[in-house]
């Protein structure tokens, strides 16, 4: 397991050929309190970079960003009825997409 | 993701009180002021709506405008500085009682905007023949030069953004008052008053941009820590940023100049037709009269609404679209109502999709959301008015 982080603050954690994303400690705290959260749908293919998905604080909306190439295979569904997990726990509860990896040495090279 | 403060940025009185107690400092208007402390921006609206919360409004444009020849007639000298400053805005400040404050707007030729503002008759006789104005940040240095030109020999206009403005807004906002200037809460909704405090003197109005009840006070810069510093100290007290500022003022339905009024909006499709006086109406006296009789008539092609939104809150530029997506509207302010915790917008529509009830969408990266045509103030104010004597 290996966590790469992105020049924008999203975090990829990769266990084999799948990768789980979020925001940063860092990313949250600046963004404030979080009330809404808006997913990728599952089996979106993402290129590296694409907008992923979108969190909205109380003042504005925010992008993240694929931080790899590949498809959608699971959203943590529990941030719709509690967006502010991400404020509290973002590295785990606070979790957002899981991706596919279409090319698993991409996040070697670099992730953001 | 923050914008970095820049050198140039202004500071205020307070600047360093921000510092100390952890602000964020971001460019607004010009000036260097806390978007929040470390609390953040939702449990800093939570307090102010169950507790007081603390403002520095620093950045606004309070002056006072005084006429240069007193005959020494109380009413004789405040219809001298009234009928300078009337020509410029659509509100009544010839009936103004004594301390009574008029919220009003000041327009172009056309009947737009060139800013909301407030207007005030000083209570104290020896004050008669004065008007103490506060207008918005963004606009202040233009506002100030019209009405200057305005009064240009009859009257002066000296600029009172040098010292501090402060607001303590929220339920508790009259008790805590209570114990540092008691007899300020004598006031009622919408009246200002001169006040000792530690050798100097406030300029207190019983005003402010929340929906709460609550106080503006105007200090001088050399007094401001002292009285910022006095009111942190009532534990009911918490300092609020600019933030929870926008949050509160969405709920409460006030429009923010710039986003919900502009040159382009008339105070009839702002919904703020109260602010046009019936008198002044009649007489056609003010800068776009024509446009803005003619909109009372029912003659109006916009109007500014309140929307619910579901889902992710629709933001200022978002379209809102009829049942058929066609594009009948723009959001103007929009944003997360932590009191009622969903989305909530202003923006305008065409009067006949502006009833309560009325369900219109809005485009949000693209897709259509649902959103209902919601009465505002979306949270009831909680002002305090004086029974009339």
């Amino acid at each position: 397991m290996t966590t790469k982080y992105t020049t924008d603050h999203e975090y990829i954690r990769i266990e084999g050929a799948t990768g789980t994303v979020g925001i940063t400690l860092f990313a949250q705290e600046q963004l404030g309190d979080i009330v809404f959260v808006e997913l990728p749908g599952i089996g979106k293919v993402l290129n590296k970079g694409d907008e992923a998905a979108v969190v909205e604080s109380v003042k504005a909306a925010s992008e993240i960003y694929a931080p790899v190439s590949g498809t959608v295979t699971e959203i943590n569904t529990a941030l719709n009825s509690e967006p502010g997990l991400v404020n509290q726990d973002p590295h785990s509860a606070g979790w957002m997409f899981k991706i596919q990896l279409s090319n698993p040495s991409e996040p070697r090279r670099s992730a953001g | 993701m923050a914008e970095t403060p820049s050198a140039e940025l202004k500071t205020t009185p307070l600047s360093g009180r921000h510092q100390t107690l952890g602000g964020r400092i971001v460019p607004f208007a010009g000036y260097g002021l806390p978007v929040q402390y470390p609390s953040g921006i939702m449990a800093e609206h939570n307090w102010t709506r169950q507790h007081a919360g603390l403002f520095d409004v620093s950045h606004m444009g309070p002056c006072f405008l005084q006429i240069n020849q007193k005959s020494g007639d109380v009413e004789a000298d405040h219809k001298a500085i009234a009928a300078l400053v009337e020509p410029l805005i659509c509100g009544d400040i010839t009936n103004l009682k004594p301390g009574q404050i008029r919220y009003t707007l000041l327009l172009n030729e056309t009947g737009g905007a060139l800013d909301d503002l407030m207007i005030a008759r000083p209570a104290a006789p020896e004050q008669a023949g004065s008007l103490y104005i506060v207008v918005n940040a963004g606009t202040k240095d233009a506002d100030f030069s019209r009405i200057a030109a305005a009064a240009q020999g009859r009257a002066t206009l000296n600029r009172a953004d040098n010292g501090a403005l402060l607001a303590l807004q929220g339920p508790d906002a009259v008790q805590i008052m209570g114990t540092i200037v008691p007899a300020a809460t004598d006031l009622g909704f919408m009246n200002y008053g001169s006040f000792a405090w530690n050798g100097t003197t406030l300029t207190i109005a019983r005003s402010g941009y929340t929906g709460e009840d609550g106080f503006e006070i105007l200090v001088a810069a050399e007094f401001a820590e002292a009285f910022w510093d006095k009111l942190l100290s009532d534990e009911r007290v918490k300092p609020i940023g600019l933030g929870a500022r926008d949050s509160l003022r969405l709920e409460a339905g006030l429009p923010l100049y710039g986003h919900d009024l502009d040159e382009t909006v008339s105070p009839t499709e702002a919904g703020m037709g109260f602010a046009v006086s019936k008198r002044r109406r009649e007489a056609g006296d003010f800068p776009g009269a024509n446009r803005i009789s003619k909109e009372h008539g029912g003659d109006l092609s916009r109007i500014r609404i309140g929307l619910f939104v579901e889902g992710a809150p629709a933001r200022e530029g978002a379209d809102i679209l009829d049942g058929e997506d066609n594009i009948v509207g723009t959001i103007t302010s929009g944003g997360f109502s932590p009191t009622l915790g969903r989305a909530i917008a202003l923006g305008f529509v065409p009067p006949t999709l502006a009833t309560p009830g009325t369900i219109l969408g809005v485009a949000v990266r693209g897709r259509t959301q649902r959103a209902e045509v919601a009465d505002t103030p979306f949270v009831p104010h909680r002002y305090f008015r004086k029974p009339k004597p």
